[in-house]
């Protein structure tokens, strides 16, 4: 079942195109990353996508009964501030707001929900520390868990692994792994090439010079996808 | 001295509106200095200033002209400091250019206006309507505060977050600027233009030196700015002191008795 749809999209901004003729699909159960060197338009993919910045041109399309406002998204950690009085449960609860009705306090269903995804992240001891006291790693779970509050399809992660140390690191890979096991789709924009060779199923690339979007063994096969591998310091 | 001071209608009227007023402008603070507007506070209140000396010289009734006025600044600031780094400087011109607009207007009016009052407030100008409409827009905003709590934490949290899961992060932004202006407007009356900001700023950074989450900062916020109005407010009657300044300056020893338990907490507490 297909999830998002871009057909034909020119992505830009200030009526400057960077991307144009993109066509991609993302389907239930997927995991794709999209990587490309930095300026090639890929924060304007994710605000595309995330419905926050129009297309230049051509249209995404949700379906498969996936919201606008259902994907659970975790931002780049340098978009939160450092110094942010907040706790862990306070953090995730707000992962909900997208489905809450009540006018005062969170319902009970909602604290259930919550304390679910923590645990699910393994951070229930800290649910009730400072946000902001937490390591790299740790924050990057509790994001995690946020987002999966607002979500039960699709996961949309940017650059979550900058700054993380290589066990933090694959941690969170690990866990993301598990999710998408359990059928949560993942897209993911990264510049770590391991995640692309080891998790992905699709890719797509974004660069100065075109796009390509494929399975991970066409990627791999073409001629960006070597360059990328090369780069990466993976091409023997 | 408590039952002497509620003897005098007036001293009841400002005594209640100088507490709503507190609240409310502690409430709206810790979003406003989490989000790094603190500043708008200050802007807001030179422009309300101007407005006041033109109601003078035009001599029309102060509310009228400066509610109007100060909410469309408090809009304009907003959108400016939103979208570029020159936010602080675009604060500080309008500041200062309504300082003089008003100071200008206020000398033309003539020997009836009291700048004194315009710039550190009084306590006698707050008069029955006043007294009215300060306390509506109190309960407005504290309500308003405690409805979209969760959205205006959000949206101060992470707004790309609360705009990709449908929160409407302008409307909130929207919704802070307008009750932030009239939370000046009503409090100018008491303070004065030029300590107001202070009923803004020094509750919330008292709270983020003490509190860990968003709702304890939130409810110390909230308590500091009951405590330290009327300490100040009685110190003043005690000792005929500028109501304004003295409540002013028990917030500065709050804010400095806070800072120093953060300082112990942090260097005695982790067993170093």
């Amino acid at each position: 079942m297909i999830l998002i749809e871009g057909k034909d999209l020119t992505l830009g901004y200030e009526g400057q195109g960077i991307i144009s003729g993109l066509t991609f699909t993302v389907s239930e159960g997927d995991y794709l990353c999209i990587v490309g060197e930095n300026g090639s338009g890929k924060s304007t993919f994710v605000k595309t996508v995330l419905g926050l910045v129009a297309p230049l041109k051509g249209s995404i399309t949700l379906s498969g009964g996936l919201k606008q406002n259902a994907i659970g998204y975790l931002p780049q950690i340098s978009d939160i501030q450092r110094d942010f009085p907040s706790s862990v449960m306070e953090v995730v609860l707000s992962g909900c707001l997208n489905r809450h009705s009540r006018i005062f306090g969170y319902s009970a269903d909602e604290k259930k929900r919550a304390q679910y995804a923590i645990e699910k992240m393994g951070m229930l001891e800290y649910s009730k520390k400072s946000f902001h006291e937490l390591s790299g790693g740790q924050m990057r779970r509790i994001l995690l868990a946020r987002a999966l509050m607002a979500t039960e399809k699709l996961l949309f992660l940017d650059e979550p692994v900058t700054g993380l140390d290589p066990a933090a690191t694959s941690e969170l890979y690990a866990l993301l792994r598990n999710l998408n096991q359990s059928g949560i789709t993942v897209m993911m924009v990264t510049h770590d090439i391991h995640p692309a060779l080891n998790d992905a199923k699709t890719i797509l690339h974004l660069s100065h010079d075109g796009w390509f979007f494929g399975t991970k063994d066409e990627y791999f096969a073409s001629r960006m996808g070597k360059v990328f591998l090369k780069e990466a310091g993976h091409d023997n | 001295m408590i039952t002497e001071i509620f003897a005098y209608s007036f001293l009841v009227r400002a005594f209640c509106v100088g507490l709503f007023v507190s609240v409310s402008a502690s409430l709206l603070g810790v979003s406003l200095v989490l989000r790094r507007f603190s500043m708008i506070g200050d802007g807001l209140s030179h422009v309300g200033f101007g407005a006041l000396g033109i109601s003078a010289l035009l001599a029309l009734q102060p509310m009228i002209v400066t509610i109007p006025v100060v909410i469309l600044s408090a809009f304009i600031l907003l959108r400016v400091s939103g979208r570029n780094h020159n936010g602080d400087s675009a604060i500080a011109l309008i500041s200062s250019s309504a300082l003089a607009v008003g100071v200008i207007a206020v000398s033309t009016a003539g020997v009836n206006t009291d700048l004194n009052s315009f710039l550190f407030g009084s306590i006698l100008s707050v008069s029955r309507s006043d007294g009215i409409v300060a306390a509506v827009l109190s309960l407005v905003t504290i309500l308003s505060y405690l409805m979209f709590y969760h959205q205006i934490y959000t949206t101060t949290f992470d707004p790309v977050f609360a705009k990709a899961t449908g929160i409407n992060t302008g409307r909130y932004t929207a919704l802070l600027a307008l009750l932030t202006a009239l939370v000046i407007v009503v409090g100018m009356r008491i303070l004065g233009s030029l300590l107001i900001s202070s009923l803004i700023i020094f509750p919330a950074a008292v709270a983020m030196k003490l509190g860990k989450t968003y709702l304890s900062v939130s409810v110390i916020s909230a308590c500091e700015a009951v405590v330290a109005f009327v300490i100040g407010f009685f110190l003043s009657y005690a000792f005929s002191l500028p109501t304004g300044a003295s409540i002013v300056v028990i917030h500065m020893f709050i804010f400095i008795a806070a800072s120093i338990v953060k300082y112990c907490r942090i260097n005695f507490a982790t067993g170093k």
